[in-house]
Parts: structure tokens; sequence; C-alpha cells
């Protein structure tokens, strides 16, 4: 209790420190070290680019962003958030993966805070919280969105799926898919699955996809099984399409890896960093000349959460004075009726409990790179 | 010619798993502990081969053996730090020294090297031979490991049987107290034992990761506890036996994973182990009563 005083108290004192046409504080949590720092970075970078953007142009809406580390935990995300919120953050970016995400939802739920996650993808992160909001799609939704894509697009008729039946995403992914696959006429003829513990050996499960004529092979999993599973079917000859989602992301950054193996890999993502509009041209530009690579999937989604405040609180008449209390009735406002346009989708909704709707793109690697589809 | 190459697939995967066990019922036949850290060693072995071959273009064969060399020091370092003071522990407190050591070389790792997984450059390529039109593949690096097993088998047992250090090995496996009073230096012989079974773990390691090429800190962890299984499957301390557990709970995962169902793979195996302990409580090859190894 002394601490959540005290926590308060330096609250308030550092929102009363920075009135008068101060900047709105912005923070989240990431990791930005350990095994997933490839998400928290590039996330981050993006927000940074679109708040420097943003701060560039002058007007009354200026932002000062904060990230701290949580590497992945959501133990340690949770004390990032404590230190966010004793810096004085009035809006929140959530973190940027799920577990921890979980964890400083339900805080930001308790506290007030507005949050918009850039890419924390369970269903948890927003069930039953009226203030936490996402910009990337709930899991169970790239099931559904991957069927219909597979379907509408004709590339196969039958599909095997190969899941990972010890992982809620793979599993919530993998479910989804199911129901949803005979509506657009694909056939399930293969349906295998693997765990931690026996992930290594995948002969078994490509060579019933093999025999019983899967044209397509659809991967909801991420990326390092997935990299085993492409070299073993090379090394058994057998090469239908692949489909993969969003954990697919990172699989070309793989130390040692021969993106050979990947080549026709296909994925949804809803971010396509060769698209032609002009939003996206410019952020992959500005990315590439700051970090020296072409911005993946979580760097755009960080670039839109900023902007997608930026609208938000430009409709509001919002300023940095309001308590973050008062900021957060705003948003909740704002972002159930608002329309927003951004580099990971156009007329972007989001539904009452947080939830986005958008169209994803299909991409395909070809030469060792991400190309679009449509 | 699907259930041959299932076949394969199982030997394949069963020798990564004897390889490993070779060397957990080395150490538990002689020192009697089970050396939980093994698979961690092995992972380790494999991180100094990766970069050893991508990061300096050794040759692999030298960096197989710049990774023997550095984990029989580790496995040298281990034992005198963690294992050597509590030689009169009871073995309970042995075993949960061996978990934390476990963890503790993990999680180092995860400092050093991140837990970025990385792809293993495989030190004799990806071919495999082909028999039967084409119908059935053998890969060289299953054909490798096989070899690698037998030999290290055999090497072991001729070791273990013949030499004076081995007979000192036997000595201390049966009764310590009375292989000191015949003036054999219990302490070094074990410190022995774990310098050789940390050996054969780099190239256990440097085997894992060139058939299964994703390296990460917790790389040897499942694998090891996998060889462990198969190490009890065989009878713990018999070295032939840990040959034999490894090539059949590999084939049985595999043919469990095609015939029964993917799910309940891991379900059938251990399934398939508690009734071999039933019939045969001290495994396939193990004896109940001394002369272990």
């Amino acid at each position: 209790m002394t601490k959540r005083i005290f926590t308060c108290a330096l609250l308030i004192l550092a929102m009363s420190s920075c009135a008068f046409g101060a900047p709105f504080k912005l923070g989240g949590t990431a990791p930005l070290t350990g095994g997933a720092a490839i998400y928290g970075t590039a996330a981050r970078n993006g927000a940074a680019i679109a708040v420097e953007e943003i701060n560039a142009k002058g007007g009354d809406i200026q932002f000062e962003l904060r990230y701290e580390d949580d590497t992945h935990d959501a133990e340690k995300a949770v004390n990032a958030y404590n230190a966010l919120k004793d810096w004085g953050m009035q809006l929140s970016l959530g973190s940027v993966t799920s577990k921890p995400c979980e964890a400083t939802a339900a805080e930001n739920f308790s506290d007030r805070i507005f949050a918009l996650t850039p890419s924390a993808s369970s269903a948890a992160v927003t069930e039953g919280k009226d203030n936490v909001f996402q910009m990337c799609f709930v899991d169970p939704n790239q099931g559904t969105a991957s069927a219909q894509y597979i379907g509408e697009k004709g590339f196969a008729k039958k599909v095997a799926v190969i899941w990972k039946n010890d992982d809620v995403y793979s599993k919530g992914v993998y479910d989804t898919f199911i129901e949803a696959a005979p509506k657009y006429g694909l056939n399930i003829v293969s349906d295998t699955t693997f765990a931690d513990g026996n992930d290594t050996d995948f002969s078994v499960q490509l060579t019933d996809a093999k025999d019983k004529g899967a044209e397509l092979v659809f991967l909801p999993m991420y990326y390092q099984p997935a990299s085993l599973i492409l070299a073993q079917a090379q090394a058994m000859g057998y090469a239908p399409k692949w489909f993969g989602i969003d954990g697919m992301d990172g699989i070309l950054t793989m130390e040692g890896f021969d993106k050979s193996l990947a080549e026709g890999v296909m994925l949804l993502t809803p971010f396509n960093a060769d698209a032609k509009d002009e939003l996206t041209v410019k952020f992959v530009a500005k990315y590439k000349e700051k970090h020296g690579e072409i911005p993946n999937q979580f760097a755009a989604d960080g670039y839109d959460c900023v902007y997608a405040y930026y609208q938000a609180l430009t409709q509001a008449k919002a300023n940095a004075d309001m308590s973050a209390e008062e900021l957060c009735t705003k948003m909740i406002e704002q972002f159930t009726t608002m329309t927003f346009n951004g580099v990971t989708g156009e007329n972007v909704k989001w539904s009452a409990n947080g939830e986005v709707t958008k169209d994803p793109k299909g991409m395909v690697i070809k030469n060792g790179a991400y190309v679009g589809l449509d | 010619m699907t259930f041959l190459n299932f076949f394969i697939s199982g030997i394949s995967l069963g020798s990564i798993y004897a390889i490993i066990a070779l060397g957990y019922t080395m150490v538990y036949g002689i020192a009697k502990m089970l050396n939980f850290a093994h698979g961690d060693v092995i992972m380790v072995g494999a991180y100094v081969c990766f970069y050893a071959v991508s990061r300096y273009n050794l040759n692999p064969f030298l960096g197989v053996i710049i990774a023997m060399f550095l984990c029989t020091v580790l496995g040298i370092l281990v034992e005198r730090f963690a294992y050597k003071p509590l030689r009169q522990a009871p073995s309970l407190a042995v075993l949960i020294t061996a978990i934390g050591m476990s963890y503790f070389l993990q999680n180092t790792a995860l400092l050093l090297w991140s837990s970025n997984p990385k792809v293993f450059p495989s030190i004799i390529g990806r071919g495999s031979f082909k028999l039967f039109d084409g119908n059935l593949s053998v890969s060289h690096i299953t054909v490798l490991t096989i070899s690698v097993c037998i030999v290290i088998m055999i090497v072991l047992s001729l070791f273990i049987g013949k030499t004076k250090l081995g007979k000192a090995m036997r000595a201390c496996s049966e009764d310590k107290g009375a292989a000191q009073l015949m003036g054999i230096n219990v302490n070094a012989t074990i410190s022995m034992t774990f310098a050789i079974g940390s050996g054969l773990a780099a190239i256990a390691g440097a085997l894992l990761c060139s058939a299964y090429p994703t390296l990460m800190p917790t790389t040897g962890a499942l694998p090891g506890i996998k060889a462990f299984t198969a190490a009890v499957f065989g009878g713990i301390g018999s070295i032939p036996g840990a040959f034999l557990g490894g090539l059949m709970l590999g084939v049985i995962e595999i043919f469990a994973k095609a015939y029964i169902s993917s799910q309940l793979s891991d379900a059938v195996v251990f399934a398939v182990l508690i009734i071999v302990l039933l019939v045969k409580p001290a495994g396939l090859l193990g004896k109940s009563i001394q002369e272990k190894v």
C-alpha cells in the first residue's frame, strides 16, 4: 500500500512538473535483449521513427517516448511497467510480446492507463479490459485469415498442417484454421503435431504430408522449428508450397540459415515492406536509412501505434496536461469509433473489446527477401 | 519402403540418443551419480564447434577437437568445484547439485550467446546415400553417428576392461573404500571419468547439431533427458546397453509417431519404458548387482 501511495505521489509529481505544452509521455516494455530481442528492438525502432516525424511537424501534439527492457519475461515486464509509471507515463504501448503483455495489460487496466500494444497477439491481452487495444491480429484470427487467403487465391486444395501441440499460439491458430478450411474448399489431408522434446525429427510428419499428396503445408509455428522442417523436406526431396504465419517472420535473419531453403515460403502478415503506397515507401526508406535493414511487421506495428495515438489525440483535442485517467476515457471513445490508415493496413477499426480488424497481406520469400504476393 | 524409411529415421534419431547416452552411462557406471549437466556440456561443445567453424572458418574436425578439449576442461572444472566437495554427501545432494549445474550452464550460455537460434553448419555436409533407386535414403550424418558410436563403444569397453586406469575405474565403481585401501586415487579416477565423459559430450554435441541444425542454449537439455531415458532403458551403467537403448528409443519414437499418433509419440515412448522396467528393472542389458560397466 505504501508503495502504491508512493508511486501515485511520484506520478502526480511527475505530471505536474511536465505540464504546459509538454509532450505526451508514451511508454512501453519490450524485449530489447535476449531471444525475442529481434521483435522488441524492431517495434521500438518503428515507434521512435513515428515520434520523430510527429515531433518534427511541431504541432500541438508532441511525444516523449520511453521503452524499458522486459527480456520477454512477464515478471520483468511488470517491473519495467512500474518504472514507466514512476516516470509519469500517460499513454502506454503495452508490451511487444504476448506473455509479458498479458501481465502489463492487467496493470494498465487497474491503473486506468490506456494501452495500445503493437504486437502482443494473444486473446488474453485484451480480454475483459476496456482500455487495452491491439494493433496486430489476435491469434485465432490468423488461422481463419490464412484459410481464407489460401482458398481464395487457389493455392491448393489438399493441405497438410504441422503444428506444435504444447504451444497456445500454434494451437490457437490451428483450431481456427481447421474450422475455417472446409468453408474455403480446403481439404486437410494430413494433420500432424510435434512438441517440446520431439521437435527435431520431422520425417514422419513430412512423409505423411507427401504420401497423402498435400500440395501445400501450413506451418502455424515460430521460425525455429520451421527452419528444421524446411531443411528436412529438402533433404527428402519434398517440395510443396509452404505457408506460414507471423511467427515465421525472422527466419531470414537467423544466423547461418541457408536462405535458399525458405525460397517460395509464403506467409500472412499485416505489413508488406514492398507495397507501393506512399506511407509504406516513406516508412521503409526512413527505416532503412536509420537501421540499415528492411523493417519487419513489428517495426511497422510500432510505427502505426504512434500514428494511431496521434490521430486519436488530435480528434479528441487532448493535451498533455490531462491525467492518464482522463486520457484513458478519451482514448477508449476514439479508438472504438475511429478509422485509421497506416502502413499495416487501411480502414483499420477496433471493436469495443480492443481487437483490430484489417486485411492481412500475403508475402512470399524471393531471393532471400520478402516480396508482396498481391 | 515407407516402413524402411521410418526405420532409418528412427535409427538416425536413436544414434544421436545413443551417443549422448554413452556419456551418461559411463559417468553413472563409475561415479554412481547422474550427471544431469551432461546435456548442457553437449550444448557448450556444440557452441564451441559452431564458433570455430563459422566465425573462425576452421576445419570442422579441428573444431570438434577444440570443442573436445574445452569440454574436457569444463568437465574437470565442474567436477572439481561442484561435485568433488560433495563426495561424502548423500546422493540426493549430488543429484540436486547436478540439476543446479545444468541450469547454471544453460543460463550462462544464454548470457554469453543469447537465445537467438543459430543454424549449425554440418560437419560433413547434408548429403545422403541413396539406395533402391533413391527410394531409400540414409544421410551421411547418420552413418557417421552410428560409426562414431560403435567406435566409442569399443574403445571405451577396451579402455575400461584392459587398461590399468580402467581397472582403477572398475574398482572405484565396485567399492570406493576398498579401492582407496588398495592405493587407488579415487578422486583422481572420478575426475578422469568426468573428463572423458565431457570429451564425449563435445562429439555428441557436434553430431547432434549436424543432424538437427538449430543451436540454442536449451539445445542439450531435452535430448539429454531423452538420452538419459535411453541409458536407463538399456540398463544404466552398461555401455552396450546405452547404445541399444538409444537406438530402440529412436525407433520406437518414430514408429509411434508414424503408426499411432504424432500427438501421442512421447506418451508411447515412456509407456514402453515403464513396461520394460517393470519386466526388467535393471534395463535391457543392465545387471542388477555389481560389476556395472
